[in-house]
């Protein structure tokens, strides 16, 4: 049976790739992804905002305590610049990259031009064999346009995939008027791939203490149907590798993407929820799944599904909506 | 016997220093402490160190290098360890050296004092070293950090030969001369410098190189220093204990080392000549060659002298000076031979004060020298005099004084320079605006708040013009003694020739007010020369700045002729998105305006600089400061003076001092020390033994705050936890009755009292905005949030401009309203707590302050009879720092008593004051016992065994002793005499609360074995430790109270050992009170176990966790972290009560619940902990798991415990 696939340019030997999670930000924990079977890792992410609001939080602690008073000039040694930079980050693609043999996307949340430029080259220089793009942008200012903030995005991918040799993919937002055209814009501004979707922090409210809480749940299964949608829209209609994000707990989710027309499948609630032996469980039970239905490979599977080769292509427009009230009625 | 050997083995490194003394030298802008520790470093295998001011940053760039891994000339990276004390430093240099090594420490003042009985041993062993001091006022009737040289001539007995710098270049040196000749002539040396005149000064140094280093130290003579030392293979005895037969004998041997040593200094300062071209005599005469009058003097005041004397000598004055640096051991005849034949009068300048002496040491060498070496008929007369204690300046005008008195047939003797002695009329008096600097010289003064960026731009700018080969520079620094608010003076002097004059600008051709406010406050451009130039940073734009101005101000600038620059900076900074940062702004100003070089030079300077130190931090920082250098020149303008006064009705100034109703000595000396004219206080005018009177502060309006809180009394539920937090003691609250409110100002606010049982009576709260320092503790503290926006809570921050004047006017009522009655406050709860009166207000600790919230707790629930040793530290600092103290009374005139001894003996000193109180109760009892017939038996047995553990049982001793006091006065006869005896102790009656207060400094590491002797001894103490965990007031040392994984100065690596645990080690005794306490965590556990301590009949310890701007916090979360730190273990809150075991209870209480949040939850939100993750994150994850661990297994432990 075969599993491999082909991702932003990189051979797979199967589709199921460790998403972007905590797991990621230690080099014990990539090892242990790559020991437990992952195609490919993407590292967390690197926040330039959270970089830059770091610098900020540590030149105002220690501006604001040197030269104050006689006795004491500093309270801090001056030894350690306490440059706050994407050092830790860079260091941890190249060790990374030199311990396992696994392809490593490195991923980045730019705010400025030179974060994202800068940054997306160090990357590379470190060794990261692609890079996913995070891009998150949330339009609280009311007077900004829709225009502006697609605008944006499609910068942001023409600048970085002009100033970087790697395949570059973007970490897409379910929240476009049109999303699959902005799918196309992107893909022509550059990007070599595209990962559906972003999940974003929302707040929660604690009633309690009246205070706002931001925390990020981890997926359900449920939550496959808007990538598992857009997947199948998009599949063999762009020039890209597609992936999938989102829901993916078991074989069944891996198949559905698959068959949607993902080029691979991405997982992180799953494997924070099981630890990293869980992808070893998801590629037993796709073989199983594939042999008991008598796929032979994923490249078979990829797309069957899809508008373009779907029995009934109808379902993923409006009358799919009809009818599914419909099913719903009839269930009671 | 061995230079030659030495000499004939060292040709090889010699002749490769007179290498690098051919290469071009390379200079450096440097302070003295980091010229004198550059070489020290190199030249030494061990540096076993201790903070003190001003010797600290000696130690600190030591233990910096070798974290960095700077090598010594040998090529190993040195040793740098610190200890828990002085005492422990010169324990750790004895034995290093001992047992071989070359070993230095840094000191300074106390502890110097701390290393003598190390220092006679030493010497007493002739083991080479060198302890590098930066000197310093010994504390007596008060403390000082600043300079003098009581703390050396302190040691001038142990046997150290002592060599003075009185430079920076010297300070650099020196530090080499001193070992070199340390080692040739086996006696150890102290090298001195003034603490902060040299040790603080920025001046361009020409640097020694290694080749330098290594030519003048013989490996030959370290070779035979290791084959000296202990060694088992080659066993000998040190240390022996002689009898009356042989130890004179003993002391007298090693007289030949100590006659050589003179020589070997000189000769030491001739090679180094021969190397670097700069030539130094152990006493340098300067002056006119056929001078009749000479001073002699040490150190820095020697430059100003020198400088001086030549001044004068060229105008034909027949004066000079001869310079002592060595000062031990004397050389007679070296100095007697550096005078003119022509000297007919000497002064001899002490810096250094000793009471009851025939004169000060320097002066009575002198006399002696002379009197050895001259016949009587030509010996010239000598006089001494005091000068520059405790930093006082020292400048031409003295020194001309010193010249002009030594014309007199008969000079006035033992004189003192630099102050007003109206009791004694030892003073000379003095021309303040003599001036002997060069034209060429440009001057420069600076006025700023501290941490505001005003001192790091001109340390920038004096090493941008340093680099420059034609300037020569010199910076210095003056702080005031706040920590909140505090002022700076930068004085800067820029010059194509070397600067001489160390000591502050007279005049100035440029003036830097970068705050506005400083025009009301201080006579900004009394320092300004005829014609200079003033830079004003403030809002207003060049027309409208002169209405704004002070008239006597414009009446300045009138009479000086002052050309007057604007700028905005603040605005300017925050366009160019540099934020709150406005030195790069203000710099750029000072190179455009100040004339120093052409201004495109200057500016080009200055984006040259910025490119190299924000480089590495990416293109668009660099683009944002030169976008800054850029709009500023775009925003400076010059503004046109009129030629007259301006008359407007303006706003009167914010008032910052309100003397109404101060007592004389608050007004006379006082408020003087405050508006910055404490120079001009006469010597009758100050307390002759150091007392001060209380409670100061109050009239100091300090007005450091540009945002204040604001009741919204509407929403308020009265629960007091503002109030508690408030580290200055700015929210207060009263109940009222209703009919009180008849007379309130407009605008004062007060709610109907939120408890049952107290009709018509309303509650009311009030800020003390004036003296707030806007940390936000109380908002963070506040539990409401308005119902209508969860934003909004009870107590607010909003911008202070314009609400002072109805502020006043609220405060003046509040003011008069009736203290509530002590009897009716329910001590037990936090709510309750709010209404008793704090003796501890507006002290000048940081904004946000995490330890005066307890002080202020504690005299809110004792001060009326609370005694208070006070450890040095912060809280000595902010508690006892001149102009104005804290520590205050309440409205029966009662308030804590508060002294301050050492740093080491706190425990001890509190110890003492518990023995006195109890020996004076024991007195009036046993005297009340004979009179017991004439006072009334009920009255007398009450008064001995009345209980007096609660406020009600101290309240009805209190109304015994007044009763007391009045039948004492109608006694007669004999009883009469009993009486007066018995009144004299009679107040002691009501229980004494005695306090020993100090940081974990003091608890953990240098009072450390004092805190177990006290808590040991079973009295009645109560040790409150301000754990911040760090040595906050030198800046942030670690001690042993600094927790694993944090990085602080000498942990730059992250702290490798875990905090010890103090209360666990005072548990041990189980006759002890202690507890761990949290404000931020739990209040109300915090005011259950300072009152569970101070009502424990036995001694008592309470470890108080106190957030720190040395952790690297948002100070206004401060109270935040405190939770942060016991929910998630790391500070778990406990009591142990051994009353309870009397019950059969379990003594140990956990007052916390189970972690429920990671230490890295606690930790992330300190740069302390964060900052290891920046340079090291591996080894930062390492030890935060350790750390986790060990959170987990003292969890463990004290569950066990409370089990």
């Amino acid at each position: 049976m075969n599993l491999s696939t082909r991702y932003l340019g990189l051979d797979l030997k199967h589709p199921i790739v460790a998403s972007s999670s905590p797991q990621s930000k230690t080099l014990d924990g990539i090892r242990r992804l790559a020991d437990a079977g992952a195609a490919a890792i993407t590292l967390f992410s690197l926040f330039e905002e959270q970089i830059r609001a770091e610098q900020e939080s540590v030149d105002f602690l220690i501006g604001r305590t040197t030269y104050s008073s006689a006795e004491s000039l500093s309270y801090f040694p001056q030894s350690a610049e306490y440059s706050v930079g994407p050092g830790e980050y860079l260091e941890l693609i190249y060790q990374a990259t030199q311990a396992v043999d696994v392809p490593i996307i490195a991923s980045l949340n730019g705010i400025t031009e030179h974060g994202w430029v800068d940054y997306a080259k160090d990357m590379v220089d470190a060794g990261a064999r692609a890079i996913e793009l995070n891009i998150f942008f949330l339009p609280v200012d009311i007077m900004t346009t829709s225009q502006e903030v697609e605008e944006q995005y499609v910068r942001v991918v023409e600048t970085v995939s002009s100033a970087v040799s790697v395949p570059i993919t973007v970490k897409l937002s379910p929240y476009f008027s049109s999303t699959g055209h902005m799918a196309r814009r992107l893909v022509e501004a550059g990007a070599k791939g595209l990962v559906l979707f972003n999940r974003f922090y929302q707040p929660d409210f604690d009633v309690e203490g009246r205070v706002v809480q931001s925390r990020l749940d981890l997926s359900q299964p449920s939550e496959i149907r808007l990538p598992l949608l857009w997947i199948s829209v998009l599949f063999d209609r762009l020039h890209c590798s597609l992936a999938a994000t989102t829901g993916v707990h078991s074989s069944l989710e891996v198949v559905k993407y698959l068959m949607a027309g993902a080029d691979a499948v991405m997982t992180t609630s799953s494997l924070l929820k099981h630890g990293e032996g869980h992808i070893a469980t998801l590629l037993t039970d796709l073989q199983e799944w594939m042999s008991s239905h008598g796929f032979e490979s994923v490249e078979q599977m990829k797309g069957s599904m899809s508008l373009k080769n779907c029995a009934e292509p109808e379902a993923f427009v409006r009358s799919n909506y009809l009818k599914v009230l419909q099913s719903y009625s009839g269930h009671r | 016997m061995l230079s030659e050997k030495a000499t004939f083995m060292n040709q090889q490194a010699y002749a490769d220093g007179l290498e690098s003394a051919d290469s071009k030298p390379r200079t450096a802008t440097i302070d003295g402490n980091e010229a004198c520790a550059d070489v020290a470093f190199r030249v030494n295998e061990i540096c076993s160190i201790f903070p003190i001011t001003p010797a600290t940053s000696m130690a600190e760039l030591a233990d910096q290098w070798a974290g960095e891994g700077r090598m010594n000339v040998w090529g190993t990276v040195p040793d740098v360890v610190e200890m828990q004390s002085e005492l422990g430093a010169a324990g750790t240099l004895h034995g290093g050296l001992q047992a071989g090594s070359l070993v230095t420490s840094f000191t300074s003042s106390q502890g110097l004092l701390l290393m003598i009985p190390n220092m006679f041993k030493v010497a007493g062993e002739l083991l080479p070293c060198v302890i590098h001091v930066a000197s310093r006022a010994l504390s007596t009737n008060a403390l000082t950090i600043f300079g003098d040289h009581q703390d050396v001539m302190a040691v001038r007995q142990t046997g150290f030969a002592m060599l003075a710098s009185a430079n920076v270049q010297e300070a650099h040196d020196f530090a080499l001369i001193t070992q070199a000749a340390s080692l040739e002539s086996r006696i150890p040396f102290l090298h001195f410098f003034d603490g902060f005149r040299t040790s603080h000064e920025i001046a361009k140094v020409t640097m020694l190189e290694d080749g330098h280093l290594r030519a003048m130290l013989d490996e030959e003579l370290i070779f035979a220093h290791r084959a000296r030392a202990m060694s088992p293979d080659r066993p000998n005895m040190r240390g022996t204990v002689q009898n009356p037969d042989v130890f004179f004998q003993t002391r007298e041997a090693a007289n030949p080392y100590f006659d050589r040593c003179p020589g070997i200094v000189q000769r030491t300062m001739d090679r180094f000549a021969e190397l670097t071209g700069r030539r130094y005599k152990a006493y340098e005469y300067s002056g006119h060659p056929e001078a009749e009058r000479v001073i002699v003097l040490m150190g820095s005041g020697a430059e100003a002298a020198r400088e001086t004397a030549e001044f004068l000598a060229e105008q034909g004055e027949k004066v000079g000076v001869v310079q002592v640096r060595l000062y031990r051991p004397f050389d007679v005849g070296a100095f007697i031979d550096a005078f003119p034949k022509t000297t007919k009068a000497v002064a001899v300048l002490d810096r250094t004060k000793e009471p009851g002496s025939l004169g000060e040491p320097l002066y009575l060498d002198v006399v002696a020298a002379f009197a050895e070496r001259r016949s009587a008929a030509s010996r010239p007369s000598i006089t001494g005099g005091r000068f520059g204690i405790g930093g006082k300046e020292f400048h031409a005008g003295m020194v001309r004084a010193i010249f002009d008195e030594l014309r007199k047939p008969v000079p006035k003797n033992h004189f003192t320079i630099g102050i007003y002695d109206d009791q004694g009329d030892t003073h000379l008096d003095f021309d303040e605006n003599f001036a002997v600097e060069p034209d060429s010289t440009h001057a420069a003064i600076f006025y700023g708040l501290g941490a505001d960026g005003t001192v790091g731009a001109n340390k920038n700018t004096i090493k941008i013009i340093g680099d420059d080969p034609e300037f020569f520079v010199q910076a210095y620094f003056l702080y005031d003694s706040k920590k909140s608010g505090s002022q700076t003076v930068s004085h800067l002097r820029f010059g194509p020739t070397p600067i001489r004059s160390n000591y502050l600008i007279r005049s100035a051709k440029f003036i830097g007010c970068h705050v506005f406010g400083f025009l009301n406050k201080m006579d900004v451009l009394a320092r300004a020369a005829h014609g200079a130039t003033l830079l004003l940073n403030c809002q207003f734009g060049p027309d409208e700045v002169w209405s704004r101005l002070p008239r006597h101000v414009q009446a300045q600038m009138i009479s000086k002729r002052i050309t007057l620059y604007v700028i905005d900076a603040t605005r300017v900074a925050k366009e160019t998105g540099m934020r709150s940062h406005t030195n790069t702004v203000l710099q750029t100003c000072y190179f455009a305006i100040s004339g120093l070089m052409p201004r495109e030079q200057a500016i080009a300077k200055i984006k040259h600089s910025i490119q190299v130190t924000y480089g590495r931090k990416g293109k668009e920082v660099v683009q944002r400061n030169f976008d800054a250098v850029d709009q500023t020149l775009a925003n400076l303008h010059r503004v046109v003076l009129p030629e007259k006064l301006d008359d407007p009705s303006r706003l009167p100034p914010i008032a910052w001092m309100d003397l109404d109703g101060a007592p004389d000595f608050i007004k006379n000396v006082t408020a003087k020390i405050i508006a910055g004219e404490g120079e001009s206080l006469p010597t009758s005018a100050l307390p002759v033994d150091g007392g001060f009177p209380s409670g100061s502060a109050k009239w100091e309006k300090r007005n450091v705050a540009d945002t204040v809180p604001v009741w919204n009394a509407k929403d308020c539920i009265q629960c007091g936890n503002c109030s508690f937090v408030c580290p200055h003691s700015c929210i207060r609250t009263r109940l009222l009755h209703d009919s009180l409110l008849d007379n309130a100002p407009a605008g004062f606010e007060s709610i109907a009292i939120d408890a049952k049982g107290f009709p018509e009576t309303r509650y009311t709260l009030q800020i003390y905005m004036e003296d707030c320092t806007g940390c936000g503790l109380c908002v963070d503290a506040c539990p409401v949030r308005t119902k209508e926006k969860a934003s909004v809570r009870a107590i607010n921050m909003v911008e202070k401009d314009g609400l002072e004047i109805d502020n006043r006017r609220h405060l003046a009522f509040f003011e008069t309203l009736p203290v509530n009655d002590r009897s009716f406050v329910d001590f037990g709860t936090v709510r309750g707590v709010q209404f008793l009166y704090p003796t501890f207000e507006f002290s000048g600790a940081c904004a946000g302050c995490g330890e005066t919230p307890y002080l202020k707790l504690t005299s809110q629930l004792f001060g009326d009879r609370m005694i208070v040793a006070n450890a040095s530290g912060c809280s000595s600092v902010y508690g006892g720092s001149l102009p104005t103290t804290p520590w205050s009374v309440n409205h029966e005139g009662r308030g804590p008593a508060w002294a301050t001894s050492l740093f080491e003996d706190n425990a001890e000193f509190g110890l003492g004051m518990r023995l006195s109180a109890d020996r004076q109760m024991q007195l009036a009892h046993q005297i009340l016992g004979k009179l017991s017939l004439e006072l009334g038996e009920v009255l007398v047995d009450e008064l001995i065994h009345s209980p007096q553990r609660l406020e009600s049982d101290i309240r009805k001793q209190r109304a015994r002793v007044t009763a007391l006091k009045a039948k004492l006065t109608t006694l007669k006869g004999e009883k009469a005499i009993e009486a007066r005896r018995l009144l004299s102790v009679a107040d002691s009656l009501v229980r004494r609360s005695v306090w020993i207060i100090g940081g974990d400094g003091w608890a953990y590491d240098i009072g450390s074995s004092g805190v177990d002797h006290v808590l040991a001894s079973g009295r009645d103490v109560n040790l409150m430790v301000l754990d911040n965990e760090v040595y906050a007031n030198t800046g942030g040392q670690s001690s042993k109270a600094t927790p694993l994984g944090a990085v602080a100065k000498f942990a730059s690596a992250g702290k490798r050992s875990g905090k010890k645990d103090l209360a666990l080690q005072a548990i041990a005794y189980g006759n002890v009170y202690v507890a761990r306490i949290a404000m931020g965590a739990n209040p109300q556990q915090t005011l259950t176990a300072i009152r569970e301590a101070e009502a424990y009949p036995g001694p008592s310890l309470v470890i108080a966790y106190s957030h720190c701007i040395a952790h690297g916090i948002n100070m206004e979360h401060g109270m935040e972290q405190q939770r942060l730190a016991v929910h998630s273990g790391y500070w778990p809150l406990i009591r142990y009560n051994p009353e309870l075991v009397e019950v059969g209870d379990n003594p140990f209480i956990l007052d916390s619940a189970r972690p429920s949040v990671s230490l890295n939850a606690f930790c992330e939100n300190e740069l302390r902990y964060r900052a290891l993750r920046y340079t090291q994150p591996e080894e930062a994850a390492r030890l935060l798991e350790m750390a986790q661990q060990q959170v987990t297994r003292h969890w463990a432990l004290y569950e066990r415990m409370a089990q």
